[in-house]
């Protein structure tokens, strides 16, 4: 008896349908299709949000406390500011044009002006980047990357370039080497874009060659072309504050899961996969950047760790998204071995004066990773390439396909080109037009007080 | 009045100033200060950059006191401060020619 009932019960809603109109079924079918896409939507979208304000957290407090507390106390100030006063700058410049020029379908090389204003960048998806949420969204994520990579260079000119020429330089800078090659890498028909349809496909999953070549390779540009730091090798130019950097790096490491696995554009499994690579990478650089200072010094530092977890977050960058959780630590683990001789044996015996190592950790590391992804990338984990046929295309070395490592190679040597060459030409307009460094009196009081008018400690009063 | 000026090891303080305290001293002025005699220092790398820091932190510490009183400061201080190893410090011990009270123009040991 009971039974029937709850067959009954079952039954009655299966019948009502069948009994209703096609057109009906029809209604209810598009009802549901339109929530669960809605749903998806819903799920990617908060992900990506969280993702944006990640990526903004890693500059501000991240990158502004990391290399604030690596200073001289004189110049705390001034070096949180470069970040800082680039989460303005960046953001307006962005809108206005930065996105299109990066995002809109131009040429291979640069956007056209479609999205100029942000015009037509609303709530309905572009299907070309992220087909589950919102354009905004994607223009919002997009724009954290264009903030943090200029912040990277500054850590090469610290403690000597005007405030002005920085301002200047890093505008510059978006448009002639950053817009272009995100655009190239990352772009809708970008020369490297190996989603798209590029002539040279490169792998660069969240930023290897856009964001940690470009910015590590110019930085050096402007060390070599601004000169040393009054007193460089002959005064004691000890980190004023290890404690900040210590937080910084940490705010980092947290944050480049929104750099990384955010990547994904979506809450999807690679974006955990990508996260999970990012995470194994940071802990085996770290170990590996202890392991060889404390055989080479005799003891591991606080300032060698943090500075490992930055070189393994760089190395994985470009890989996070194609590669499994142990190649992603031994990507890890040469990066942290390798960016530690690039800032004490290379740099020394160079002698050019990379204030905050700028070049040793993001150039080598984001060298090493964009190469590395080219062994270590493979279908198993990201099967978005596809031939005209819809065959998944193996990825890297590791998938049998050896001409992937040359791709990456090209695509490094393009983004150092670029990097060069475009910030030779910048700091020569800013040395004709304004002059880059701050002069001899102002470096000596530092440029807290010389530049901004105050000091970051008035611990007397 | 003799003044006694120690420069001791950040970590003794508090016994000097328990020493000083058990025979009945209680005015004092402290500062810290950087500074080394024999003592070597010590190296510091960050990044490959290596610095030898040989100024090391050390208290000073100065007190007042009428002549008869001086040498059983400087014994207290002396016992109190010493570890036995390298930089431990040194206390000097100078005359004075006048001390005031500002409270109350005291002069003299009376001001002490």
């Amino acid at each position: 008896m009971q039974y029937r009932v709850v067959w009954a019960a079952l039954l009655a809603p299966a019948l009502a349908l069948a009994q209703s109109t096609p057109a009906a079924t029809e209604a209810r079918i598009g009802n549901l299709e339109a929530a669960v896409k809605s749903a998806q939507s819903a799920g990617d979208n908060s992900w990506m949000l969280v993702s944006a304000a990640l990526v903004l957290m890693m500059t501000g407090p991240g990158l502004a406390l990391f290399y604030g507390g690596l200073v001289r106390r004189k110049n705390v100030l001034s070096t949180m500011m470069h970040s800082f006063v680039l989460m303005a700058v960046v953001s307006v410049i962005w809108a206005i044009v930065g996105y299109s020029l990066a995002f809109g379908t131009g040429s291979p090389i640069l956007g056209d002006l479609r999205y100029l204003f942000l015009n037509n960048v609303g709530a309905a998806p572009n299907a070309d980047y992220a087909a589950t949420i919102p354009q905004q969204t994607y223009m919002i994520y997009q724009l954290m990357f264009a903030i943090i990579t200029p912040a990277l260079i500054s850590g090469a000119f610290a403690e000597r370039m005007k405030f002005s020429a920085m301002l200047l330089f890093s505008v510059l800078w978006l448009f002639i080497v950053y817009f272009p090659l995100a655009h190239m890498v990352w772009g809708k028909g970008g020369l490297l874009n190996a989603f798209s349809g590029g002539s040279i496909p490169c792998l660069d999953f969240a930023g290897g060659t856009v964001v940690h070549i470009s910015s590590g390779v110019s930085a050096l540009v402007c060390a070599l072309y601004l000169g040393k730091r009054k007193g460089y090798m002959s005064e004691p130019m000890k980190p004023h504050s290890l404690v900040l950097s210590v937080i910084g790096a940490c705010l980092l490491w947290v944050g480049w899961f929104g750099f990384n696995a955010g990547s994904a554009l979506a809450a999807s499994s690679l974006a955990t996969s990508a996260f999970v690579a990012t995470h194994f990478a940071t802990a085996a650089a770290v170990l590996g950047w202890l392991l060889i200072e404390w055989i080479h010094n005799g003891k591991p530092s606080v300032l060698g760790g943090i500075s490992g977890a930055v070189a393994g977050l760089v190395a994985i960058t470009p890989a996070s998204g194609f590669v499994k959780p142990f190649p992603a630590m031994l990507i890890g683990f040469v990066a942290g071995i390798v960016c530690f001789l690039m800032v004490t044996a290379v740099k020394s015996k160079f002698g050019y004066d990379d204030t905050l190592d700028a070049f040793g950790v993001h150039g080598a590391g984001g060298t090493i990773g964009a190469i590395l992804t080219g062994v270590f990338a493979t279908m198993a984990v990201n099967d978005g390439l596809k031939d005209s046929s819809g065959k998944t295309l193996g990825l890297g070395l590791i998938d049998g396909h050896p001409g992937q490592v040359l791709n990456q190679a090209i695509g490094v040597a393009i983004s150092w080109g670029l990097a060069i060459v475009g910030t030779l030409i910048i700091l020569k307009i800013c040395d004709v037009l304004i002059g880059v460094r701050v002069s001899v009196d102002q470096e000596l009081e530092g440029l807290d007080v010389s530049m901004h008018g105050e000091e970051g400690y008035n611990l007397e009063t | 009045m003799k003044k006694i000026e120690a420069i001791i090891q950040p970590h003794k303080l508090e016994d000097v100033k328990e020493a000083l305290k058990g025979i009945g001293i209680d005015g004092m002025t402290i500062s810290e200060v950087r500074g080394h005699g024999r003592q070597k220092g010590h190296k510091e790398v960050y990044r490959g950059m290596e610095y030898q820091v040989d100024l090391l932190p050390k208290v000073k510490v100065e007190m007042v006191v009428s002549d008869e009183r001086a040498s059983e400061v400087v014994q207290a201080v002396v016992a109190s401060a010493r570890t036995g190893k390298i930089g431990d410090g040194k206390v000097f011990v100078y005359d004075v020619a006048e001390a005031i009270r500002i409270r109350n123009d005291d002069r003299g040991d009376g001001a002490l």
